[in-house]
């Protein structure tokens, strides 16, 4: 079976079954359960060919490889006390008041997740937040939104700061610090926005100063190691992508580096480290990609094809943009980069990659779970008394949203021009 | 005898406690409530389901763990504060609607405007204080979480417009203008 719409009528069955299992994840069964079945059958009924796939699985590996590496390295960082360290740091700089730890939390935020990823700020940032926030006795709730908004919305800076950048940043063409150079002023106006509208929408919970709390004794030392550690992979993130190295050699070296001290000194064990690698993750995002190009190799590439437009001008980039930003809101932002990725073809300009990925990457924040198949999802398991309704986080993402991706794509758009990119 | 609840709320709790201390009936019955955000805990899990099972431990959880303890602490400090034999409550929930719920059978909640201090105006309630104000069970004391403002805070009143102003008083019996 190849081509027309029978063929398609499967792919899009099969895609829509592995979102559906990965959203609803029955019994807590890893997403990867229902993806390896559905990318076998896709290659079984000939949707996708063995060659294709083959191809896929290789540009892949180094992306998932990287991503494997980044995820054990933001683990040893955190077990170095880091994130504590860095949760001191803001309760003092703060000196007890809420706006100013707001900033702080804001700029935390953001450099998590421009260097070790969104995944770091999630999993392991936001907690550090809300206990500092406690322990100044101030809200902890527009802190810890911050850190769920930014680990998006400041996910656009280098190529290893989200999954989909990794994904995307082979097809730019980009070497690591023309990314990174064009993508400065888009995640810094990003930013600029979100603090905006948090000073505004959070007002009323920004309030009271501990004046009288002496900061509490810091019981971490600067853990100068990771840190060093960290400062060496980002430096060799920039120095080695020159060299054609792609970034998961750097990364996996510094998390190298940090697990032997951290094995010798006996606070990790390698099982912990292995599990840190989330292998099971890494094969449902191969069976996505193939199950992805079964879809979009028999029909749905053409469709999109029409809608996504491939000039760089600030209309076309607002409009890639937006299309991104819908599609990532309607099902998740890692199939919707897969879709569009295959939609824009081998040899895409960069700057509508760049809109696309700015799309992707803020766009979430409209449905704090990172889609609305997640949150409808949510919504049947809140009738069940699970879960409360998040009626002010959609609130702040429908204020923040748009107004971030217009201001980021707009300066994305002048990048472009200043580099003289425009026309490449 | 008299039963008070204080909502103990991050940033504005010494203010309430410090009211409860001045104007609550020396026997009264005071219980020192706070809740903890359910909402904090979902945006913080639900920014995690967004990961698609990137990352093994969900920080929704931690959160949920982490709070227990701050709220006992910021409980027993709030009872060092007033200084007499308190209850303490603890819920989690929607805020507003966990605080009305405990205000059942109480005659008196003292609670604090939110917001900051030099903006004065209808944002010092946050939506959350404002539901409880509107919807309390009981008599609502709301409390400056600090130092209460001069009557000079208040701007002067903007000029009425020429139609409106006043003219002199009109004899009765004749027509409008």
């Amino acid at each position: 079976m190849s081509g027309g719409w029978p063929a398609e009528t499967v792919g899009v069955v099969l895609l829509v079954a592995v979102l559906a299992f990965a959203i609803t994840r029955p019994r807590r069964l890893p997403e990867a359960v229902a993806a390896v079945p559905a990318a076998a059958i896709a290659l079984a009924l000939g949707l996708v060919s063995p060659h294709l796939a083959a191809g896929r699985a290789r540009e892949l590996l180094p992306t998932l490889g990287f991503l494997a590496a980044v995820l054990v390295l933001a683990h040893l960082v955190d077990r170095e006390g880091v994130f504590e360290w860095l949760g001191e740091r803001l309760a003092r700089s703060s000196r007890g008041r809420p706006r100013r730890l707001l900033v702080l939390t804001f700029a935390a935020s953001a450099g998590t997740t421009a260097v070790l990823s969104l995944d770091a700020t999630v999993v392991l940032f936001t907690p550090v937040v809300f206990a500092t926030a406690s322990t100044l006795r101030l809200r902890a709730r527009p802190h810890v939104y911050a850190c769920t908004h930014l680990a998006n919305s400041a996910s656009t800076l280098l190529p290893v700061s989200n999954l989909t950048n990794l994904l995307a940043f082979g097809v730019t063409g980009l070497s690591f610090l023309s990314f990174t150079g064009l993508m400065a002023m888009p995640w810094l106006a990003a930013i600029a926005v979100e603090l905006a509208v948090f000073l505004r929408f959070f007002a009323t919970d920004l309030v009271g100063t501990d004046g009288d709390a002496e900061p509490s004794p810091s019981c971490h030392g600067t853990p100068a190691f990771a840190l060093a550690v960290l400062a060496a992979v980002l430096a060799g993130f920039a120095l080695t992508s020159p060299a054609g190295l792609p970034p998961v050699w750097t990364a996996a070296a510094g998390a190298l580096v940090l697990a032997v001290r951290g094995l010798v000194r006996g606070t990790v064990t390698w099982r912990a480290v292995l599990a840190e690698t989330a292998p099971l993750f890494l094969l449902f995002v191969l069976a996505l990609a193939i199950v992805v190009q079964a879809v979009v190799g028999n029909g749905l590439g053409d469709v999109l094809t029409a809608v996504v437009p491939r000039a760089p001008g600030l209309g076309s980039l607002l409009a890639t943009a937006a299309v991104a930003a819908v599609l990532a809101n309607l099902v998740n932002n890692l199939p919707a980069t897969l879709v569009l990725l295959s939609v824009l073809g081998p040899h895409p300009h960069p700057g509508v990659v760049l809109a696309m990925l700015l799309g992707v990457n803020i766009g979430p924040n409209a449905t704090y779970v990172g889609s609305l198949a997640t949150l409808l999802w949510r919504r049947v398991l809140a009738r069940r008394g699970a879960t409360p309704g998040l009626r002010e986080f959609l609130t702040l993402g429908a204020w923040t949203v748009p107004a971030t991706l217009v201001a980021a794509v707009v300066m994305l758009w002048l990048a472009l021009l200043v580099t003289g990119r425009m026309g490449a | 005898m008299t039963r008070v609840v204080v909502w103990v709320s991050e940033g504005t709790w010494e203010g309430c406690v410090d009211a409860a201390a001045r104007l609550a009936p020396p026997d009264a019955d005071v219980t020192l409530l706070h809740v903890t955000d359910a909402e904090v805990v979902a945006a913080a899990s639900g920014a995690f389901e967004g990961l698609l099972g990137r990352g093994r431990h969900d920080p929704g959880e931690a959160v949920r763990e982490l709070a227990g303890p701050a709220e006992r602490r910021l409980l027993a400090d709030a009872a060092r504060r007033l200084g007499r034999p308190v209850r303490t409550e603890v819920r989690t929930g929607a805020v507003e609607r966990e605080v009305t719920a405990a205000c059942e059978g109480a005659d008196l909640l003292v609670c604090a405007r939110d917001g900051r201090r030099d903006r004065l105006g209808p944002p010092s309630l946050g939506h959350h204080t404002r539901f409880v104000v509107d919807h309390a069970p009981c008599a609502v004391l709301l409390v400056w979480p600090d130092q209460a403002p001069g009557l000079d805070s208040i701007p002067p009143e903007p000029p009425h417009p020429p139609h409106h102003r006043p003219g002199p008083p009109r004899p009765p019996g004749l027509p409008p203008p």
